[in-house]
């Protein structure tokens, strides 16, 4: 069969089937079971579905594309994956009717002009051609088409979006069965004793059970969405809905004010990083007048085939070897005034304009001319980046994203929301530039420092998860900043796994202990072994515990492939070491705090003794989720002996042009050398990083038992010596409070003005206005009540008068008529006789 | 030949030929008698019974005035005319005495009476 046409097919039902289950939902949810019991197997099966087609598509996957362990030196062994890609591209032509587009793979089959030789994928390598990543791309539907702007449902497929959609369905899979326990609550009424009403009394509401689901559903179908979007307009429609998503579940218990500010601020914060994407998304559209990330082919009437270069082929075209180069669009874009000349000196003969123009573009390129435009449209992705992904400086919504319920935070930490932005940023990494890169690398490691230092000494079970989820995101973020593509990539799904697994961890504690507060726990080891021990998987993964060179823990081989490529980097790149050792610090500082948390929560002896009685261990439809994601969480960063692997899967997907690494730069005024991936497997980097690593999170560890453990240390006392750090770190470095004043503040101020001036002037106006018109409308009432009705009056009662005095005359007596009438008659005659007498006469 | 002296009116009457006048006069006198016996009857039949003699005093008018052997010259009666008016009259006089007789027995059967001035329902 043929994955060309196949792999949309299974991915499009995949993405979809989440959206049916909430429209059902969204209209039948109160119908099913009672309180709607039975919407959790709606959106349950609905996941299900997902999954199951997500893993056969990941099969069609391998069957069309075998993942091979790489050779370490040139990547000289994707001859065999390149064959397929090959096999499948010459298989893609006979499927017209799906307009199909080029495999990248096939480039060169279908552009005979870049390269010039037809057989060319075959001895590419020998060329010393560039490693190009299979892909199938294509369009649904069109929303809209007009000019040049034209908005589609496309999708664009690599083993990125495959690997993505198996990882993201399979978690929302495993929290959606949590889910179904741990909301149980909701399926009578609920009385929120965290709402104290006017009247002094807690609010008393109906359960909410299939409205949980119901935005569940939707959350999982706008992140596939992203995962599986064939262009950036609908990145952005996709990335739009996972925000309102959000908001929907972080506001699930929207009658506590904390839930719904927590709402709202993510939201507004989000708004602040899609501001920027909105800027970045102008700028590529503008210059370059598309968004879709692969070329697409159009047969004309004539059955000639037109090609439209994509962004991918825009930026790093196959002339130059796949080397990143600012576009023609955004280079004559720069030279707007020039380009008006030329066309002005050749207003009669358009085509000779567009050559001459055409002719100077690489000039203008020499001269610089647009790479300030390649810069913003990065810098205004990765904007947006920032805000769905939790960076430096808009990380301060996720801590307070803890306000929903528990497995929404799982879902929100591991697979969607904030693995969006990471996602983005790895997607459209073949179009940043060196100086964005080198944003990217340190707004990640002021992440990743920031909040690992606040989760030192947090004291809420979901915050010290939250900001390590953040400090995490810092290092996928710093890993792509360094140009390691996979690392970071790789560094996401293993920790979507793990982290996934520690936040339904801290959820069955919370559900036992019902309060999130660490120093009211301990010694819960006991009472819930399924729990405690699932979690200190979690925590061995997140940590990168592993033995070094053989074996470990999913987070080993993630963290370490950044480390090394973080080591590269600095190796490279001599003022920047301090980025390595924000990785290296990072490490130490998460092995602290991860166990930390775990010793203080299950180990010792229960400090609240109420609480340790009450605890239990939670039902079987909660923990199965916990084992098999633990069981993922030990095994995702393993290859099998044939090669099949996360990261070797990953290495598929690579960009073209990014596998040898980059130089370049100019906005820092210095070079910058990002050096190739592979680079950092070689022996000198990679025994470095692994020691480093074991070595930090092993001191870590050992510091942590000293202090929560063995007793040996008192944390007490360490926060009395450092007490301005320690208040200072438990203020959260005052990030709240500074943007608080910066803004939020002169925001409040301006709206109170604004209120001001409003009540003050505009109220009073039409207040006045009002006034006048009621006294006016007071006259008129006056003028129309005495003189109109009067007057009508008035005639009414004379002819009620005449009437009365009429009456008199209907005496009813036919004799008195009869001579009225003859009477009458004479008179009459006579009168008549009298006038007329003379002609009668006559 | 002596101018003859002014007649006196009822001499003339009697003493000229038969003309028109002298039918008007006797329309007249029906006329006046039915008013008359219309004013003064209080028996409901009595008030028809005027009626009917108003209704033929007029009724011998039209009939002497569409007599060719009364009229001075011919051209001046009203020929056939009159004598149909007559006739439409004594038709609707008889559907007009119809109707009455049967308010009259209605009324009988109501007020066991046939006294017009017992007939004031209608009085203002």
């Amino acid at each position: 069969m043929d994955p060309a046409a196949q792999l949309p097919l299974l991915l499009g039902l995949a993405w979809l089937t989440p959206l049916a289950s909430f429209v059902a939902i969204l209209f039948f949810g109160p119908r099913m079971g009672s309180h709607g019991r039975n919407a959790a197997w709606v959106a349950t099966a609905a996941i299900v579905t997902s999954l199951v087609l997500s893993l056969t598509a990941f099969v069609v996957w391998l069957g069309a594309h075998p993942v091979t362990a790489p050779a370490h030196g040139h990547g000289d062994s994707h001859g065999e994956a390149h064959a397929a890609d090959h096999a499948a591209a010459a298989a893609d032509g006979e499927h017209a009717a799906f307009r199909q587009v080029a495999l990248r793979a096939g480039d060169a089959a279908a552009l005979p002009g870049a390269d010039g030789h037809g057989d060319s994928d075959h001895n590419a390598e020998a060329h010393g051609e560039p490693h190009l990543p299979a892909a199938y791309a294509g369009d649904w539907y069109t929303l809209y088409e007009g000019g040049r702007l034209k908005l589609s449902i496309g999708w664009y497929i690599d083993a990125l979006t495959v690997l993505m959609f198996v990882v993201v369905t399979f978690i929302a899979t495993c929290i959606h069965v949590y889910a179904s326990g741990y909301m149980h609550d909701e399926l009578h009424d609920v009385t929120d004793h965290e709402v104290t009403l006017a009247d002094g009394h807690h609010l008393h509401r109906p359960g909410r059970f299939p409205r949980f689901f119901q935005a569940l559903s939707l959350f999982c179908f706008s992140m596939l969405g992203i995962v599986i979007a064939g262009n950036l307009a609908m990145v952005f429609i996709f990335w739009e809905l996972v925000g309102i998503c959000s908001w929907f579940l972080i506001g699930f218990y929207y009658e506590r004010k904390s839930a719904s500010t927590a709402a709202n601020k993510a939201f507004i914060v989000n708004r602040v990083g899609d501001f920027g994407m909105l800027i970045g998304l102008m700028a590529l559209w503008g210059a370059l007048g598309t968004l879709s990330f692969a070329d697409s082919t159009a047969v004309g009437p004539d059955g000639h085939e037109t090609v439209t270069p994509g962004l991918f082929s825009l930026f790093r075209p196959a002339e130059t070897g796949h080397a990143l180069q600012v576009p023609d669009g955004m280079v004559t874009a720069a030279a707007a005034s020039e380009v008006a000349t030329i066309a002005a000196d050749h207003a009669a003969t358009p085509a000779d304009s567009a050559s001459e123009i055409a002719a100077r573009v690489p000039g203008w390129r020499e001269a610089g001319l647009g790479r300030w435009l390649l810069v913003i449209a990065g810098l205004g992705i990765f904007c947006g980046c920032v805000g769905k992904s939790a960076q430096f400086p808009l990380f301060v919504w996720l801590p307070d994203a803890m306000e929903g319920p528990t497995p929404v935070s799982a879902l929100v930490h591991s697979a969607t929301m904030v693995a969006a932005g990471v996602y983005l940023v790895g997607r459209f990494f073949p179009v940043l530039s060196p100086d964005v890169l080198l944003v990217i690398a340190y707004a990640g490691a002021i992440t990743l420092f920031i909040a690992a230092t606040i989760a030192l000494v947090a004291n809420d079970i979901k915050r010290v998860l939250a900001y390590s989820t953040v400090s995490q995101l810092g290092y996928m973020m710093l890993a792509l900043g360094v140009g390691g593509w996979v690392a970071g990539l790789f560094h996401l799904v293993t920790h979507a796994f793990f982290k996934s697994l520690l936040f339904l961890c801290s959820g069955s504690v919370i559900h036992a202990c019902h309060t999130n507060d660490m120093r009211k726990m301990g010694g819960l080891i006991k009472v819930m072994p399924w729990t405690g021990y699932t979690m200190l998987v979690g925590c061995l993964a997140i940590i990168g515990a592993g033995i070094p060179f053989v074996i470990g823990f999913s987070g080993y081989y993630s963290k370490d492939s950044i480390l090394a490529q973080a080591l590269s980097f600095s190796q490279a790149n001599p003022s920047h070491t301090i980025l390595y050792w924000a990785v290296a610090g990072g490490a130490f500082i998460t092995a602290f705090y991860m166990f930390r948390l775990w010793f203080m929560t299950f180990m010792g002896t229960p400090r609240d003794h109420h609480v340790a009685e009450h605890a239990h261990e939670s039902p079987n439809v909660m923990v199965t989720p916990l084992v098999v994601l633990a069981v993922l969480a030990v095994a995702a960063g393993w290859a099998l002996p044939g090669g099949l692997g996360v990261a070797n899967l990953l290495e598929q997907a690579r960009p073209a042009g990014t596998a040898e690494g980059m130089t370049g730069g100019f906005a820092f005024g210095q070079r910058l050398v990002f050096p190739a991936e592979h680079e950092s497997h070689v022996g000198a980097v990679h025994v470095t990083a692994t020691t480093t690593a074991f070595a930090t999170a092993l001191a870590g560890v050992v510091l942590a038992a000293a202090m929560y453990l063995w007793r040996l240390i008192s944390p007490a006392g360490v926060a009395t010596v450092f007490r301005p750090v320690y208040a200072f770190l438990a203020g959260r470095w005052y990030f709240d409070e500074l943007y608080d004043v910066l803004f939020v503040k002169p925001t409040l101020g301006i709206a109170r003005l604004a209120s001001g001036i409003d009540r003050g002037l505009i109220d009073k106006l039409i207040d006045g206005l009002a006034w006048t018109a009621r006294r006016l409308a007071g006259l008129d009432a006056w003028i129309d009540k005495t003189v109109v009705d009067g007057l009508v009056n008035a005639t009414a009662n004379a002819t009620w008068n005449a009437g009365l005095k009429m009456r008199a005359v209907q005496t009813g007596r036919l004799r008195q008529y009869v001579m009225f009438i003859v009477v009458g008659t004479v008179a009459l005659f006579v009168l008549a006789s009298l006038a007329f007498r003379s002609s009668v006469a006559g | 030949m002596m101018p003859a002296p002014p007649p006196v009116l009822l001499a003339l009457f009697v003493t000229e030929p038969v003309s028109v006048a002298h039918y008007l006069v006797v329309g007249a006198i029906l006329f006046t008698a039915g008013v008359a016996c219309m004013a003064t009857k209080r028996n409901a039949l009595g008030v028809l019974m005027g009626i009917e003699l108003v209704l033929n005093g007029a009724n011998v008018n039209f009939v002497a005035f569409a007599s060719p052997y009364l009229a001075a010259d011919g051209a001046r009666s009203l020929g056939l005319d009159g004598q149909a008016i007559a006739l439409f009259v004594i038709l609707l006089a008889a559907a007009e005495a119809a109707v009455a007789l049967a308010i009259t027995l209605n009324f009988y059967n109501n007020h066991a009476t046939v006294d017009v001035d017992r007939a004031d329902d209608l009085k203002g």
